[in-house]
């Protein structure tokens, strides 16, 4: 066999052998290629899972594929010129048919019990909502009342390669979900918009998050520590721009934490009450504009059309104080604009409003009203 | 039957027409085949070429070649063209062009409605891609297509989209009309069911499953044309509709569709495996019950992916079962292969070094299939790159070197010459290096954590990612080799033999090589 494979195929060889070596000296991590064992009982119960069937893949591979290649060595042309002419055993058959569905009943069984656990619905002693959206996270503690959203933090600059990246590009959020260690934690997932999937892969939890439904997902940890994820299903444009980042801590931070959040509540009600000038209005509502509204409408307001319209220069934007307002409470039926109401607080709702009809030239081509936060609680009152 | 024949006799003489009309106008079977076969090549291309921006993007971390948005577009369009464009008009090419012959029959029994589910195709491929100069770009949900991103989120030219999908089905099922028809109707005299060449066991299969599966998929289309247009929520939660049955309806569609990329592939590595063994199939019947197992228990495992949509335990463990059963008859194929060649006389043209990365390849994709199947594992594998590893693992490897197996295998018999054996071992090797260079460490990187569809990723996957890239385009590049290879034998080489190769057996090759225009007009005797 090997005189008549030719000097091309024997390069082929060579490279096939020199990049056999090229990884084990330029890549030291190997740990780092493998899944993680987690800090549940549930995701070392699936990590020794995944190794167990790993290892009998390997097995049954070894054996199959070491038959073969002794056949292909063993039986060319040139050293078994005249081949045998069996070409059915029944015993053969019946071997190979019954032999690998044992095995897999080995492996069903445990995957089966584990399933089982993963799939005990019983309430948690912290219940907490997730929502998806278009793209970020929300997440509401039931029992608290506590509710904010999860937005990546990693900066525009990083990702278009204008400043290093940092240690936790596209894994890091401006507020992580923050839970305590050893306490039985469940989530109750849900989408807004289109299908997203939470994945926090050291708790070995990936459910989807599905507009109209609520999945479940529970979980013990137990360990303090920073937890990073994904969305891993679809979502649109910025898809791999929703990162999952889960903390937690000491039972004791964990209450500290709560009381802080609520205090915090407390404050923006204040804040709300405060008079606002044009300015103050305009510059808090550049900061929530990038943080809530850039992916879709642009820096510079122009959006991508059609199906992210433009604000810069927009009838709405510059002459229908009403409207604008409507949309951001709303959101528009049938489009990719969702309502804003509950993830933004009336004086950011109020602020990013009046940037918007302020900045660009809005202010000076159209009436350049402006929207206060009374105006949101206003709109928020139950209409008769 | 023979009378009927004679009745027009003058037209075996005549050889095919002259020019363009020659090819729009044609219900030759050969000249169908050989336009399905070109234009499948054409898609690979393209879809090829939308695969390397999708690398190309992912070199390095950062967004540096194109943006998020047009990233969704070219993976969406690369899966719909590959799956849709490429693998199965390859396979409905070869069945052209080989079923008749195999079976000992003049041509498919409806030879304009061959010519119809052919010409239909670039119509559905040109709407396709023209959706990519449409006002808010081309489809950008994935070839899966998941309600409501596809539907109240979807941009306007998803309208296309569906379109050029029905237009797609409706070739499908005429041309699986047509196979299933030739196949229960123009068999030679003495060609029992029990004797056919494996080739077109599997395509009787496969057609049986289009037909069962295309119109599944029309209707999820029609309910979100109905969804965008005429204001009805089949997929809306917010009007009482339901995303997940999208899903179910898709993946009923979704499953049967990947056996149908991998069956045809199963016959392909069949024959050649027995060829260059010299030795005779080892448990043809055997072969075909496994063919058979596996099609109907494609019906009944959809939900395998779907375990993370929160169905009911009952139901996540009913498809985790019938998943793994899978592995049984799939065992059986790869088992007899191997005791096929088993004390054969072997030799190493370039078809047979295709057919044994396929089974040694297409093993690997199974295994990590089997790992899927396992439900609570498949939590932290599901939409990872170790799904995007495994599918391709199975796809290429498996459904592209089955094709490209049976081109180099075929080849001499279709132009007449030999293909150029040097240059044929380089394109596999070359292809052999490029593909597990490529999918290879995909697995790893979708363990350590990688999502699938993200066109930028954390920094821990950057070194894997760009082995990844150079391995794609070492793949892409020596394409272009295959494409030269196949103009150039098409062109001249060393004459054929009827026989062609020495193990070969069959009736295609009792013909002449380039086989003439028109074949078996009187049935060849079959033992």
């Amino acid at each position: 066999m090997f005189k008549k494979i030719n000097n091309l195929s024997k390069s082929a060889y060579v490279a096939l052998f020199m990049l056999s070596l090229y990884p084990s000296k330029v890549f030291s991590d190997w740990d780092a290629l493998n899944m993680r064992e987690g800090v549940t009982q549930v995701s070392r119960d699936v990590f020794e899972l995944h190794m167990l069937i790993f290892y009998i893949c390997v097995a049954i591979g070894a054996v199959v594929f070491s038959v073969m290649f002794y056949s292909l060595f063993r039986y060319t042309k040139k050293r078994n010129p005249n081949p045998s002419t069996f070409h059915e055993s029944t015993k053969l058959e019946v071997a190979w048919t019954v032999v690998p569905f044992l095995i897999l009943i080995a492996m069903a069984v445990p995957a089966s019990k584990t399933l089982t656990e993963i799939y005990d619905d019983e309430e948690g002693e912290i219940n907490i909502q997730v929502v998806g959206y278009q793209w970020k996270w929300e997440y509401k503690y039931l029992e608290d009342d506590i509710n904010f959203f999860s937005n990546l933090s990693t900066d525009q600059d990083e990702i278009y390669n204008l400043v290093p990246k940092g240690e936790n590009y596209l894994l890091e959020v401006d507020e992580p979900l923050i839970i305590p260690v050893d306490t039985r934690v469940r989530f109750l997932i849900t989408a807004n918009d289109v299908i997203h999937s939470w994945w926090v892969p050291d708790f070995a939890i990936k459910q989807d998050a599905i507009p109209g439904f609520i999945n479940t997902a529970w979980t013990r940890a137990e360990e303090t520590g920073i937890y990073r994820g994904n969305c891993t299903e679809l979502c649109g444009k910025n898809h791999g721009f929703m990162p999952v980042v889960v903390k937690v801590v000491e039972k004791d931070e964990y209450s500290d934490w709560v009381l802080s959040k609520k205090e915090e509540a407390i404050k923006l009600a204040e804040l709300t009450e405060k008079e606002w000038s044009l300015a103050e209005l305009t510059q808090r509502g550049e900061g929530v504009y990038q943080k809530n509204c850039v992916a879709c409408h642009q820096m510079n307001g122009e959006g991508l059309p059609p199906i992210f319209p433009a604000l810069a220069g927009s009838d709405i934007v510059m002459f229908d104080k009403d409207r604008n307002v409507e949309i951001l409470m709303e959101g528009v039926q049938g489009a990719a604009m969702q309502s804003f109401a509950n993830q933004l607080s009336e004086v950011d709702m109020a602020a990013v409003i009046t940037y918007t009809r302020q900045a660009w030239g809005n202010a000076e081509n159209g009436d350049g009203e402006y929207v206060v936060p009374s105006d949101i609680v206003e709109y928020k009152k139950p209409k008769i | 039957m023979s009378s009927v024949i004679e009745s027009h006799h003058d037209d075996h003489h005549h050889g095919p027409a002259k020019g363009l009309m020659r090819w729009l106008l044609t219900t030759n079977h050969k000249d169908i085949g050989t336009l399905y076969l070109w234009f499948s090549f054409a898609m690979f291309l393209i879809g090829g070429a939308m695969a390397m921006v999708i690398r190309a993007e992912l070199f390095q971390p950062g967004m540096q070649i194109v943006e998020p948005e047009f990233y969704n577009q070219m993976l969406t369009l690369h899966g719909l063209i590959m799956v849709f464009g490429a693998v199965m008009p390859a396979f409905v090419g070869l069945a052209n062009w080989l079923v008749p012959m195999m079976v000992g029959a003049p041509d498919m029994a409806l030879p304009r409605l061959n010519n119809l589910s052919f010409w239909l195709l670039p119509f559905a491929f040109g709407i396709l891609l023209s959706s990519l100069f449409m006002e808010g770009g081309a489809p950008n949900f994935g070839w899966t297509f998941y309600a409501p991103l596809s539907t109240t989120y979807a941009p306007p030219s998803v309208t296309f989209f569906i379109f050029s999908v029905h237009i797609m089905g409706a070739s499908s099922i005429m041309g699986s009309i047509n196979v299933i028809v030739t196949i229960m109707n123009m068999r030679a005299p003495g060609m029992d069911l029990m004797k056919m060449p494996l080739f077109v066991w599997s395509w009787l299969i496969t057609a049986y499953l289009l037909i069962a599966v295309m119109p599944v998929l029309a209707g999820a289309v029609t309910m979100m044309l109905m969804d965008i247009h005429f204001g009805t929520s089949f997929f809306n939660a917010a009007g009482g509709g339901d995303p997940v049955l999208f899903q179910h309806i898709f993946w009923f569609f979704g499953h049967p569709e990947v056996y149908i990329m991998i069956l045809p592939a199963f016959g392909i590595v069949s024959h050649i495996i027995e060829t260059f063994s010299r030795k005779q199939l080892f448990g043809y019947s055997s072969m075909v019950w496994a063919m058979l197992s596996i099609a109907i228990l494609s019906f009944v495992v959809w939900a395998h992916h779907m375990f993370t949509v929160g169905m009911p335990l009952a139901a996540e463990l009913f498809f985790m079962w019938a998943t793994m059963l899978i592995a049984v008859p799939t065992g059986v194929k790869v088992f007899n292969w191997v005791a096929t060649m088993f004390k054969g006389s072997i030799t190493y043209e370039t078809p047979m070094l295709f057919a044994i990365s396929f089974v040694v390849l297409f093993t690997i994709g199974g295994f990590s299939g089997l790992m899927l199947s396992i439900v609570p594992a498949d939590f932290q594998y599901h939409d990872t790159y170790f799904v995007v590893a495994h599918f391709h693992y199975v796809l290429v490897p498996g459904s592209i070197f089955s094709i490209m197996a049976a081109v180099y295998y075929w080849i001499p018999k279709w132009t007449g010459n030999m293909y150029d054996e040097r240059m044929g071992r380089l394109h596999f090797w070359l292809s052999f290096v490029g593909v597990n260079v490529t999918f290879f460490p995909q697995h790893w990187i979708g363990l350590a954590g990688m999502p699938r569809r993200y066109p930028d990723y954390a920094l821990q996957f950057a070194d894997w990612n760009m082995v990844s890239t150079a391995g794609a385009f070492l793949f892409g590049a020596s394409q272009i080799l295959f494409l030269f290879i196949v103009l150039k034998t098409v062109m001249g080489g060393k004459k054929a033999t009827p026989q062609v190769w020495e193990g070969a057996r069959g009736l295609e090759w009792s013909v002449e090589s380039p086989a003439p225009y028109h074949t078996f007009s009187t049935p060849p005797k079959v033992n």
